[in-house]
């Protein structure tokens, strides 16, 4: 995953609240290999009419070269489907911003590169407002915290740890072989602590159903 | 100093380090996945890494599971043959289609005793924090996480802030934990709970059994919240005791010993404290497409014209996917279908008390039952519940997420109206344009026998002696 300081491109408002992953990704496109692109499903009964035909006046179909989508609060509620960022990220939208995401949703968004940016509720609003007359040039700022939206100008957050994450684009599981002998030690400890957390045996065959019917 | 939470205790007994940006390195005990994991396998395939404890990591077929015959498409079947493949590949034990432990992924880790008091459990589902009913650590992840936990058995997490949500009294006749659940829910709205760890306490959260502790846990993501925990204590042990994987002998009496002193102590503390009253409490069901839009059966449809600004908004749109009008009592909405299923409310227990409402009635309109796992369905048949179900004129089928999230093939028409048990009323969730109402498997039953979301007390009332 690659690093990021600063993002431009074009910001659209999607005017809702709760914007859960089962919208973002409906769960019929789930079992498609992610080599084949997930872009065309974000939003997908949003974007299409029942047929699926584009709807023009949909703000994605209508720019398909955003990559910042502005949002209402509890943005990305639901299921852990990574998917959903999937969706997103293929689509190219490299930051969304909203007063709330979902927690999943949000560690899912970071681990792939993409920008959950919390703003206030007002800043959100008047965003939204703004972008009801049309898509704006936009630029983000991920060290500076800090977003410009036309001649609109505000401040997100976002946790310290994940805004290094995205900065450095570090993958967790290279972080995490640095601490291979931490790690070993712990479980040597919790064997102790916890014999039956590590070493998982079937203590009992009564009713562990295959067993029962061999019976 | 403070007393310490079942969340510290549970934290620090998992946690290998913690970076000085207060992100802690956490043992994950058990690691379950299901089909939905084949990202996570394709992830660590890419980097050529092993799963670091094929042991401690367990498969079931759940979301794509067939509750009729054979997988409904070749997609579907490739997805249920991945998972097969990527377990065996890795040494990890899978319950299949073809095994008798099958079912949804949070009825079986339970059932099978893989979910204990005192361990830290991931799967890549948000309906994870189900096990923290047993006093676990038990959260979701997406697949990056899932492939980091395979690769690491280890998961980088910060610590959620401490929620208590203590519920006084008692539940009354024909209400539930469902019930309970969504109360909380609206009252402090889909995100209400987020960046939090609930610890459910109080009277009658400690009277509820395990599968009521379970359906209470499930849906603390619906209200934000990653994990959900109740402490153990008798009831827990007792569930617990001789289950397959449990342990057993000498290492019995030492588990329920470390697990007796995991209850957070008297004088502990919480970052955010919530009181109900369980007395209050009426049957509940949902009008939106979101949990949080729940009020209690004897209540109208909220009127969008009395609400201001995002939130009329939002409650103009949700009523205009229901098809529903302000001011309509909710006792008035026709249904076209039931389902008794889901991670929720698929137990024995769940199906019990279905069947209580439906026994000796016909239902008016068609639905589909379908039991959390191939155990929950053997015990039912034993117990006669499936001869219910389907002298009732419902469709009594296999196991898996089924009509709760449509990926089996199991869905919903579009506008058509269902009582559900499940736990997203979310749009499109049970198919494109479907409708759906939350609510306790009673009151599904009780849908089910007059065509229409009805109050089940007073079902119950026609059941009571004289």
């Amino acid at each position: 995953m690659r690093g990021w300081r600063r993002h431009t491109g074009v910001a659209i408002a999607l005017d809702r609240e709760n914007v859960d992953t089962d919208q973002l990704i409906p769960a019929r496109f789930m079992s498609t290999p992610r080599a084949e692109g997930y872009g065309d499903f974000l939003l997908y009964d949003f974007r299409n009419d029942v047929y699926g035909n584009p709807l023009s006046d949909f703000p994605l179909n209508a720019v398909p070269n955003a990559s910042v989508l502005i949002s209402r609060r509890n943005f990305g509620s639901g299921s852990s489907r990574e998917a959903a960022v999937y969706a997103l990220v293929d689509f190219g939208i490299r930051v969304v911003i909203a007063p709330s995401f979902g927690d999943i949703f949000a560690s899912n968004a970071v681990n792939n590169g993409l920008l959950p940016a919390r703003v206030s509720s007002a800043d959100a609003d008047a965003a939204i407002r703004k972008l009801q007359q049309g898509p704006l040039d936009t630029s983000v700022d991920l060290l500076e915290r800090h977003i410009r939206l036309g001649k609109m100008a505000f401040d997100f957050i976002i946790d310290d740890v994940w805004q290094q994450k995205l900065i450095n684009g570090w993958d967790d599981i290279d972080l995490t072989q640095n601490h291979k002998q931490a790690i070993t030690a712990f479980r040597a400890l919790h064997a102790q602590a916890m014999p039956w957390a590590v070493q998982v045996q079937q203590t009992n065959f009564r009713s562990a159903g295959r067993d029962t019917v061999s019976q | 100093m403070t007393g310490r939470r079942l969340l510290d205790k549970l934290w620090e007994s998992n946690e290998i380090l913690r970076r000085d940006d207060g992100t802690s390195l956490l043992w994950v005990d058990r690691h379950l996945v299901h089909e939905g994991s084949h990202h996570a396998f394709a992830k660590i395939a890419e980097r050529g890494v092993p799963v670091a404890e094929p042991g401690l990591t367990f498969g079931v077929a759940d979301h794509y599971a067939p509750t009729r015959g054979a997988p409904a498409t070749d997609a579907i079947a490739r997805m249920i043959d991945t998972l097969a493949a990527n377990t065996a590949k890795h040494g990890i034990t899978c319950f299949g289609l073809d095994d008798p432990r099958q079912g949804i992924v949070h009825v079986i880790g339970p059932e099978q005793g893989l979910t204990l008091p005192g361990l830290l459990i991931n799967c890549g589902d948000s309906h994870t924090s189900t096990h923290g009913a047993f006093g676990a650590l038990a959260f979701g992840i997406g697949a990056t996480e899932v492939a980091h936990v395979l690769a690491t058995q280890t998961v980088w997490q910060k610590k959620p802030r401490a929620m208590r949500i203590e519920v006084t009294g008692r539940l009354g006749a024909g209400v539930g934990a469902k019930d309970l659940a969504l109360a909380w829910i609206a009252k402090l709205g889909a995100d209400g709970a987020r960046g939090h760890a609930i610890e459910y306490t109080g009277p009658a959260v400690k009277s509820l059994s395990m599968e009521g502790r379970m359906t209470l846990c499930n849906l603390s993501i619906e209200g934000g919240a990653r994990f959900g925990m109740i402490a153990p204590d008798e009831t827990t042990f007792a569930y617990v005791k001789g289950r397959p994987f449990a342990p057993g002998g000498a290492d019995w009496d030492r588990a329920v010993a470390l697990w007796s002193s995991l209850p957070s102590d008297a004088d502990a503390s919480y970052d955010v404290s919530v009181s109900l009253d369980a007395s209050e409490i009426a049957p509940i069901v949902t009008w939106g497409t979101t949990p949080e839009d729940a009020l209690p059966v004897t209540a109208t449809i909220p009127d969008p014209a009395r609400m201001s600004g995002a939130a009329a908004e939002r409650a103009r749109n949700a009523l205009d996917y229901m098809g529903l009008s302000p001011g309509r009592a909710l006792k008035d909405i026709p249904v076209d279908q039931v389902f008794i299923g889901s991670c929720t409310n698929a137990r024995i227990e769940d199906l019990r008390e279905a069947a209580g409402v439906l026994a000796g009635r016909k239902a008016k309109v068609p639905g589909i039952v379908s039991p959390g796992s191939q155990q929950v369905k053997s015990q039912a048949e034993a117990e006669g519940l499936d001869r219910i179900f389907i002298d009732a004129g419902l469709d009594w089928v296999g196991s898996g997420c089924s009509m709760c999230v449509a990926m089996n093939g199991d869905h919903v028409e579009p506008g058509k109206r269902c009582a559900s048990t499940t736990n997203r009323n979310f749009r499109g969730r049970q198919g494109r344009g479907a409708r759906t109402h939350l609510m306790s498997p009673a009151m599904v039953a009780a849908a089910a026998v007059t065509g229409h979301l009805t109050d089940v007390r007073e079902l119950l009332k026609e059941r009571a002696p004289a």
